[in-house]
């Protein structure tokens, strides 16, 4: 498992990567800038040599339960894109490779700020959701070559949504004026929200007892926070986050302070924000739902059956095709389709993690 | 990307009553409330579970309304068909709504796109070329012709395919490409309704079954939800069901059974089916869904058995059976199975950990020979070692036969070439109306003593900063042209802008 040490310090750069970001937000000195760019190249370089490790290891391992499968069935079947760990893995190379992108197209580093925040944010929901991260045997239904570009394709459109994700809201706070603006309150909660999941999550990973090498499933998820068991903790982490929200609330006009003192403009958040959207609606509609269909259909014979999974990534399309039609068909600009633009996002999160996390807990009685 | 709001008020001043309806359904008004309906609602289904036991639901419900009202609320999405609600009346008039809506409002805005495709490019003069949003201008050191040919040269490398209008001492080139692409998104709607059709032509002509089938049984119908029997119109027979496994754990590796088609009294067809590889016949598809045990049903032991250096031979038998290992004295009883036994890592007992499932199949065996101790011991299919018996004879369980089923998923949907004819069509449509554009350009180049003044100018409808790049590189292909032609003196000069 030599994969593992380069994974650590590609996450260790991402996360020291989100500090220099923030850092060059509140000092706007060039040299702080190129070093966060810099850190991120250099993260996602080891990302990359990770995800290339894992591969050859995953293809030993194939290789070893079915050595008679030759050498691109096997390459196929052994991507590390085969469980919730690798996807989650591999959703933050491809956020950060877009990010790049976008980087050095536009020239906003900016940007990175609202960007490595939501790479973080995934790193460390890996550890302390529990995932495990062995390299597993495909269960049957997964041995399709459709696995292979499905997970490819949707998680590159996963990760467009996310830039768009970034620039909507950098937008809206440039956008926004005042506090009492639906607009400016929508931002703030989220931006809110946003900081309190990753701190919660951050206490969770900073409470979690070193884990037991057999110990498959551990679930620390928001437990030394919202989910303590004791009562007590709880009540104190919603009353301290709801103070927080409130804080981001009120202070939150010094942050549209920074941001406009920056290179970024609303017409560039703009353009972003619609150029990730035009590359993420495009993938995600043939390699999530057209893929996903197809691939249902040869593997049970139904194509579409409203699964909850199958009917959020059909609400995440619908945001998407309603700031697409607001767009071009009303002429909306500025933080209406900003607005649409987070909601999607959070459309994206429900589909990928929310369905996993909270809609089959709520099937599954008893096991909370 | 036209605006289409100004039509209105260029209708009859006097609407009656269908240009009032055709306006309600054109209005995109109604897209963004169907859309965000349709979402809302279908968030709801994801939460409530569907077609599930009722019990489920009320104790779903219990933890968002309390354990008093939970009976209440569920009556009351009960009678709103939220327990099944992607199949109910409401839903699927939303859907049908929004697909009116959807042809409608691409009907409407056709014609337009149509005649913008269709309407000729016409030259426009060196003043309007300079007001376009992509413009260039220099002067080159060349002859008229020459430079027009550079361009053409250039221009035809790139793709375009070029008019040209003289007027005195200029000519101007002008051409579009990716007219087509504009159609992009018709397509991507075109393939939405056609979805919708393969969709409603499955639901009415096809079905979808299930059908268990023992080892060794076979069956002519399958059987929906409800109970209702589908005909098959031939017979299936599965001649085995397996569930390999991953090494030596219970993670399954894969499902499989063999199915045989039978009709009128003959074999058509066996193949061997897994879960990404159904077996198809007559339109008709058999999918491995799931299997189980039988637990009132008593099976025939495979037994490969192989005297100490003899051959191996089959020997079939049941529960209770006594067979002669051949060529020996040594007698085999069978005497018990287990379908999945394993060791307690405390006490060594052994024991069966699952009923339901023949995870680890076992056969236990009493093997007696005149004149030497009784030997009672179980030999396990994961791990062959176990039926090397003390006195140097092996015994291998193969399978325990007829007694697991094969659970089938049968479907029959003739709408689906139309599916997947329309999820190529969509790609396309995606492809074209997001990575593709119109670009049109005009190059007015105008002779002035011995050197030709290049006026370009151009637009796209999408992706701007591409299109300009490629506008560089054309230009910089005919300049390199011009400059390396033989009768044109290397130098030049260029303007600036």
């Amino acid at each position: 498992m030599t994969s593992a040490v380069f994974f650590d310090i590609s996450g260790l750069s991402y996360l020291l990567a989100m500090f220099v970001y923030i850092v060059f937000l509140a000092s706007r000195k060039h040299a702080v800038g190129a070093a966060a760019t810099t850190i991120t190249i250099f993260g996602l370089a080891f990302q990359s040599i990770a995800l290339i490790l894992r591969w050859i290891d995953s293809y030993a391992y194939w290789m070893t339960n079915s050595p008679s499968s030759g050498m691109i069935l096997a390459l196929l079947r052994s991507a590390p894109l085969r469980n919730l760990y690798e996807s989650l893995v591999f959703f933050v190379w491809c956020l950060i490779f877009i990010h790049l992108i976008v980087e050095f197209k536009y020239k906003v580093r900016s940007l990175g700020a609202f960007v490595t925040p939501l790479a973080a944010l995934t790193l460390v929901f890996i550890d302390i959701s529990g995932t495990s991260k062995d390299i597993q045997p495909l269960v049957p239904a997964l041995q399709s070559n459709w696995l292979l570009f499905h997970v490819l394709l949707s998680f590159l459109g996963y990760a467009a949504f996310g830039v768009s994700f970034g620039a909507g809201l950098a937008h809206l706070t440039l956008l926004t004026e005042s506090r009492k603006e639906a607009a400016y309150i929508f931002w703030s909660i989220i931006v809110g929200v946003f900081i309190t999941v990753l701190v919660a999550m951050g206490l969770d990973f900073l409470n979690a007892p070193p884990a037991k090498p057999d110990e498959v499933i551990q679930s620390y998820f928001l437990k030394s926070t919202f989910k303590s068991a004791s009562g007590g903790v709880a009540v104190i982490s919603w009353i301290v986050s709801i103070a927080f929200i409130f804080v981001v609330w009120r202070f939150g006009l010094g942050f549209k302070k920074i941001l406009s003192g920056l290179s970024l403009t609303t017409d560039m958040l703009e353009e972003i924000t619609y150029k990730s959207i035009a590359v993420g609606f495009p993938l995600f509609t043939v390699g999530g739902l057209l893929m996903g269909a197809i691939w249902a259909n040869s593997a049970w014979g139904k194509y579409w059956s409203w699964d909850p999974k199958e009917t959020w990534s059909l609400i995440t399309w619908f945001v998407y095709a309603l700031y697409l039609h607001a767009r071009f068909v009303k002429g909306w600009r500025g933080k209406k389709v900003a607005v649409l633009a987070v909601v999607g996002f959070i459309a994206v999160f429900f589909t990928y993690i929310g369905v996993n996390l909270w809609l089959s807990g709520l099937h599954a009685y008893g096991s909370e | 990307m036209e605006d289409k709001e100004k039509t209105k008020q260029e209708s009859s001043p006097v609407p009656d009553i269908s240009d009032k309806i055709w306006d309600f359904f054109t209005s995109v008004k109604l897209t963004i409330v169907i859309l965000i309906i349709i979402a809302l609602t279908s968030i709801v289904g994801t939460i409530i579970e569907q077609d599930a036991e009722p019990e489920k639901n009320i104790q779903l419900l219990a933890k968002f309304f309390g354990d008093s009202m939970a009976p209440t609320f569920y009556n009351i999405f009960l009678k709103l068909d939220f327990m099944n609600m992607y199949h109910s009346w409401w839903f699927i008039a939303l859907l049908l709504l929004f697909c009116v809506n959807l042809i409608v409002c691409t009907l409407d805005r056709l014609p337009k796109t149509l005649k913008i495709i269709n309407t000729p490019m016409k030259p426009m003069g060196e003043t309007v070329i300079k007001t376009l949003p992509v413009k260039k201008e220099l002067r080159v050191k060349a002859g008229l012709a020459g430079a027009k040919d550079a361009f053409l040269n250039s221009l035809s490398a790139a793709g375009f395919r070029v008019f040209e209008a003289a007027e005195g001492d200029s000519v101007e080139l002008y051409t579009q490409k990716g007219r087509y692409s504009r159609l992009g998104l018709y397509i991507v709607h075109l393939s939405i309704f056609l979805i919708f059709i393969g969709a409603i032509i499955g639901a009415r002509f096809g079905f979808n079954a299930m059908l268990n089938i023992p080892e060794g049984g076979t069956s002519d119908v399958a059987y929906q939800r409800g109970g209702k029997q589908i005909p098959l119109g031939f017979t299936v027979k599965c001649n085995w069901y397996r569930t390999d496994y991953y090494g030596d754990t219970d993670m399954p590796q894969e499902f499989q059974s063999e199915l045989v088609i039978i009709e009128n009294g003959r074999e058509i067809l066996t193949k061997v089916i897994e879960v990404n590889s159904p077996l198809t016949y007559k339109g008709i598809k058999l999918y491995q869904s799931s299997y189980g045990l039988m637990s009132d049903v008593e099976g025939v032991f495979d037994l490969r058995v192989t005297p100490r250096g003899g051959q191996e031979t089959a020997v079939y038998a049941k529960l209770g059976d006594t067979f002669v290992i051949p060529g020996t004295n040594v007698k085999v009883e069978i005497i018990n199975f287990s379908p999945a036994l394993a060791k307690d890592p405390m006490t060594g007992k052994l024991f069966t950990y699952n009923e339901k499932m023949m995870v680890n199949p076992a056969v236990g065996v009493r093997i007696t020979e005149p004149g030497k101790p009784e030997y009672t011991g179980w030999i396990m299919r994961r791990y062959p070692e176990t039926g090397l018996l003390p006195d140097g004879n092996k015994i291998k369980l193969d399978d325990y036969w007829g007694v697991e089923y094969t659970g089938l998923q049968v479907s029959k949907d003739p709408g689906i070439g139309i599916i997947y004819f329309a999820a190529i069509l969509m790609s396309l449509g995606l492809y074209m109306a997001f990575f593709m554009s119109n670009r049109k350009l005009w190059i007015r180049l105008t002779g002035e003593k011995g050197a030709v003044r290049i006026a370009l100018g151009g637009t796209a409808n999408k992706n701007r900063l591409s299109f300009e790049k490629d506008v560089e590189k054309i230009l910089s292909k005919a300049t390199h042209l011009i400059e390396g032609s033989p009768q044109i003196p290397a130098h030049r000069e260029r303007s600036k802008k």
